[in-house]
C-alpha cells in the first residue's frame, strides 16, 4: 500500500472513531421490564448517568416551620392579595423562601419597593401573585398529574429568576425569501425533538393551542380521520420533548405495538395525558395574559438579570414538561416540597376559568 | 491458479483495452476511452469506459441532474444560503411535499410546488433510464431481468410518491426528498396508519428482503468458497464430475438435502429481490386506502394476540366520567 493510502486509511479510521463516540451513549443500558413478556414495555436508563442526573434534581434546604400564631398577614399588611389568611411569621417564611427559590441573588428587590413593600410598581411583584394563584391551581386542580407530591415555585425556578427551562414560538432561523420551498416547520437539526428533522415547535401546537394529538383511527378501516402523515410528524416531535424531558422511553407509556391503545398502556400515560391539560392551563390561564408586563420590561426588572422575557415573535416565554421535569421522571426525584410548604396549595382566590380535560 | 477466495481479490482482471461487440446500426456511438483503474481493479473489471450514453441516458441526466438541483437548493435555501450549515445539517434537510390544505392540486412553488416539479422531473428521469437499460439489454441480445427488476423498485418508487398520493387525495402524503426526514417520514407513516408491521404484504417485504440477503450470502458464499476449483467459470462446470460446481451442489445437498443449480440460484435471487419492492408497494397502496389501522385490521383477523393485563386498566381519560365538562 502507498503511503497516501495508508495515511488515508487511518484518517478515515479517526473519523469513524470520533462518530461513533460522540454519537452514541457510552454502555451500560439497563432495562427494567413494566409489561408482559414480550410486548416490550419498559424503563431504559444507563446507571452510570442516574447519579449525576439524581445530583442536579436534589431539594434545596428547608426553611424551619414556624406556628401559625400573630395577626393575620392580610390584616398587618396592606396589599396582600394571596396568602393573606397565614400568619405574620408564616407570611415571612413563605417569602424568604420564595427569594430562596426565585431570586436568591436579587432578593426581595426582585419584587418589592423597599420603600414601600406593599406597591405592585415592580412588575415582579404582579407576575409573583399571579405565579402563586398558578401554584396553587396545580396543586389543587391537577392532582391527576401532580398527585400528593404538588409542586412549589423552586419546582421550575431553581434558584433562577426564570426558569431555564422555557420555549416560545418558534418559526425557525432565517431562511432563504422569495420562492424557495418552505420546510413546514421541521427538516432542521432540532435539539426540541430529539436531534431529528421532526418539526421543531410542537409546543405551540400542542402546549399552547390544543390541537388534536391523537392521529390513529380507532377503527381497522378508513372512517374519516383527516389527520395525515404530516400531523403524525408534529405528534411524534412532541412525543420525543416528553422522552428527553423526562428521561425516558416511548415504552414507559406506551404499549409500542399499539401506541393509541389505553386499555395496552402503562397508567404513566394516563399522567401524562392530564400533564398535558395542565401544561395547557397554566400557559393559557396564566402565563400568557401576563403578556403585556413582560412586553413592558423585555429585559426584566433594572435590577434583575438582563434576559429576554419574550420570544423573537413577543409571546411570553412559555412551560413544558422540560420546566419542572428537567430530565426526571418526577420531578426533584419525586419528593414533595410542598409537604414543607403546604400553604402553596391553599390559596383558593386562583382568577381563572374551570381547568378544561378533554 | 488465480485465487479468488477473499472479498478484495489479488488478482486484477486486466486485458487488452476492449470496446465492446459492434454496434446495431442507428446506436450513438460509444463515449470514453478505455481507461484502467487499479483500485476498481481489487472489486471488478479494471477496465472503465466506454460508456453507451444513447439519448435517452443524456435527457434522463440533463432531468435527474435538475431534479438534483431543485433538491439541492431549496435545502441550502433552507439554512439561509450558509453553506458551512448545509453541510452541517445536510442529513436533516428536506424538500418537503406541499400541506394538506393544497390535496392535489398544485400550489405555489415556496409551498410545495418545487417539490412536484423536483418529483416529475426526477420520475422523468427514472423512467428514461429504465428505458434506456431496456434498449441496451435488447441490443447486446440479453433477456430483459435487469429492467424488469428496476421497473420493480420504479413501482414502489411510484407508490410512495404519486399512486398513493393520488389515492389518498393529497400531496402532503407523499415522501419528502431528505435524508433524515424521509425516515422520520417513515416511521410517522408507520404511527400514523396503526403499525405497519401487522400489514401482511409489508410481512411478505420483509420475507423477500431477508431472504435476499440470506440468498445472497448463501450464493455468494459458495461460489467464493469455490473459486480455488474455479467455481467462477460456471458455465463449463455444469456438466463436469469434481468440479467447482458439483462440490457446490454436493455441500448443499449434505448440508440441507437439496440445493439448487447454478441457474436456478439466481432465478431464486432475482425473485426474491423482486418481489421485496413489490409487494411492499402493495402493502404501502393499501394503507390509509383500503386499511386504516393495520393493528385493529390485525386483531380483528386474528393476527395481533392479546396478552394478559399486567397493568391497572386505565380507561381512556377523554371518555372518562365527568371528562367533557
Amino acid at each position: 500500500m502507498s503511503f497516501s493510502l495508508k495515511l488515508g486509511a487511518v484518517l478515515a479510521g479517526l473519523l469513524g472513531l470520533a462518530v461513533i463516540l460522540l454519537t452514541f451513549e457510552r454502555p451500560p443500558v439497563e432495562t427494567v421490564q413494566t409489561g408482559f413478556r414480550g410486548v416490550a414495555l419498559g424503563n431504559i436508563a444507563n446507571p452510570r448517568l442516574q447519579p449525576a442526573l439524581a445530583a442536579a434534581n436534589q431539594l434545596p434546604p428547608m426553611i424551619p416551620r414556624v406556628p401559625s400564631v400573630g395577626p393575620r398577614a392580610g390584616q398587618a399588611y396592606r396589599n396582600v392579595q394571596v396568602l393573606g389568611e397565614l400568619g405574620v411569621a408564616e407570611f415571612a417564611r413563605t417569602m424568604a423562601a420564595m427569594t430562596a427559590w426565585v431570586s436568591p441573588q436579587q432578593g426581595c428587590n426582585y419584587c418589592h419597593n423597599p420603600a414601600n413593600m406593599a406597591s405592585d410598581e415592580v412588575y415582579t411583584k404582579v407576575v409573583a401573585r399571579r405565579m402563586l394563584q398558578m401554584v396553587a391551581r396545580i396543586n389543587a386542580e391537577w392532582k391527576p398529574h401532580v398527585l400528593e407530591t404538588g409542586v412549589t415555585c423552586y419546582t421550575c425556578h431553581r434558584g433562577n429568576p426564570v426558569p431555564l427551562n422555557v420555549w416560545s414560538e418558534n418559526t425557525g432561523p432565517m431562511r432563504g425569501e422569495g420562492f424557495s420551498a418552505s420546510s413546514n416547520g421541521q427538516n432542521l437539526a432540532s435539539p426540541v425533538v430529539g436531534d431529528s428533522s421532526l418539526p421543531y415547535d410542537p409546543f405551540s401546537r400542542y402546549l399552547d393551542q390544543a390541537a388534536n394529538i391523537r392521529v390513529q383511527t380507532p377503527d381497522a378501516l378508513p372512517a374519516g380521520n383527516s389527520q395525515g402523515i404530516k400531523e403524525a410528524e408534529f405528534t411524534y416531535g412532541l412525543m420525543m420533548h416528553f422522552s428527553q424531558a423526562l428521561g425516558v422511553n416511548c415504552t414507559t407509556c406506551h404499549n409500542s405495538r399499539a401506541f393509541s391503545a389505553w386499555d395496552q398502556s402503562a397508567p404513566q400515560r394516563t399522567n401524562a395525558w392530564h400533564g398535558i391539560r395542565m401544561v395547557r392551563d397554566i400557559n393559557h390561564n396564566f402565563i400568557d395574559p401576563l403578556q403585556p408586563l413582560w412586553a413592558a420590561n423585555p429585559n426584566g426588572p433594572p435590577g434583575g438579570p438582563q434576559r429576554a422575557r419574550l420570544g423573537p415573535h413577543e409571546d411570553p416565554l412559555k412551560v413544558n414538561c422540560t420546566t419542572c421535569h428537567q430530565g426526571v421522571n418526577k420531578p426533584l426525584n419525586g419528593v414533595s416540597m410542598l409537604r414543607d410548604y403546604p400553604e402553596l396549595a391553599r390559596i383558593t382566590n386562583i382568577e381563572a376559568p374551570p381547568p378544561i380535560r378533554q | 491458479m488465480a485465487e479468488y477466495q477473499n472479498i478484495f481479490t489479488r488478482v486484477q482482471v486486466r486485458g487488452p483495452a476492449y470496446v465492446g461487440v459492434p454496434l446495431v446500426r442507428g446506436s450513438s456511438p460509444r463515449d470514453g476511452k478505455p481507461n484502467f483503474a487499479y483500485i476498481l481493479g481489487w472489486l471488478g473489471d479494471a477496465q472503465v469506459g466506454p460508456v453507451y450514453l444513447g439519448w435517452l441516458g443524456i435527457i434522463s441526466l440533463i432531468f435527474g441532474f435538475a431534479a438534483f438541483e431543485i433538491i439541492g437548493l431549496n435545502m441550502l435555501a433552507s439554512v439561509n444560503w450558509d453553506p458551512v450549515q448545509f453541510i452541517r445539517q445536510l442529513p436533516w434537510l428536506a424538500l418537503e411535499p406541499p400541506s394538506p390544505a393544497y390535496g392535489l392540486s398544485i400550489p405555489p412553488l415556496a409551498e410545495g410546488g418545487w417539490w412536484l416539479l423536483a418529483g416529475l422531473f426526477l420520475t422523468v428521469s427514472i423512467l428514461l433510464w429504465w428505458a434506456r437499460t431496456y434498449r441496451r439489454a435488447r441490443q447486446l441480445g440479453l433477456g430483459t431481468h435487469v429492467p424488469w427488476a428496476f421497473a420493480a423498485a420504479i413501482w414502489l418508487y411510484l407508490v410512495l410518491g404519486f399512486f398513493r398520493p393520488l389515492l389518498m387525495g393529497s400531496w402532503s402524503e407523499a415522501v419528502p426528498f431528505g435524508i433524515f426526514p424521509h425516515l422520520d417520514w417513515t416511521a410517522a407513516f408507520s404511527l400514523r396508519y396503526g403499525n405497519l408491521f401487522y400489514n401482511p404484504f409489508h410481512m411478505l417485504s420483509i420475507v423477500f428482503l431477508y431472504g435476499s440477503t440470506l440468498l445472497f450470502a448463501m450464493h455468494g458464499a459458495t461460489i467464493l468458497a469455490a473459486g480455488r476449483f474455479g467455481a467462477e467459470r460456471e458455465v463449463e462446470q455444469v456438466i463436469d464430475r469434481g468440479t467447482a460446481h458439483e462440490r457446490c451442489a454436493i455441500f448443499w445437498r449434505w448440508t440441507m438435502g437439496f440445493n439448487a443449480t447454478f441457474e436456478s440460484v439466481h432465478r431464486w435471487l432475482w425473485w426474491f429481490a423482486v418481489l421485496c419492492p413489490l409487494t411492499g408497494g402493495i402493502g404501502i397502496l393499501l394503507t390509509g386506502t383500503v386499511v386504516d389501522n393495520w393493528y385493529l385490521w390485525g386483531v380483528k383477523h386474528g393476527i395481533a394476540p392479546a396478552y394478559p393485563e399486567v397493568f391497572r386498566a386505565m380507561p381512556d381519560p377523554l371518555l372518562a366520567p365527568g371528562a367533557a365538562q
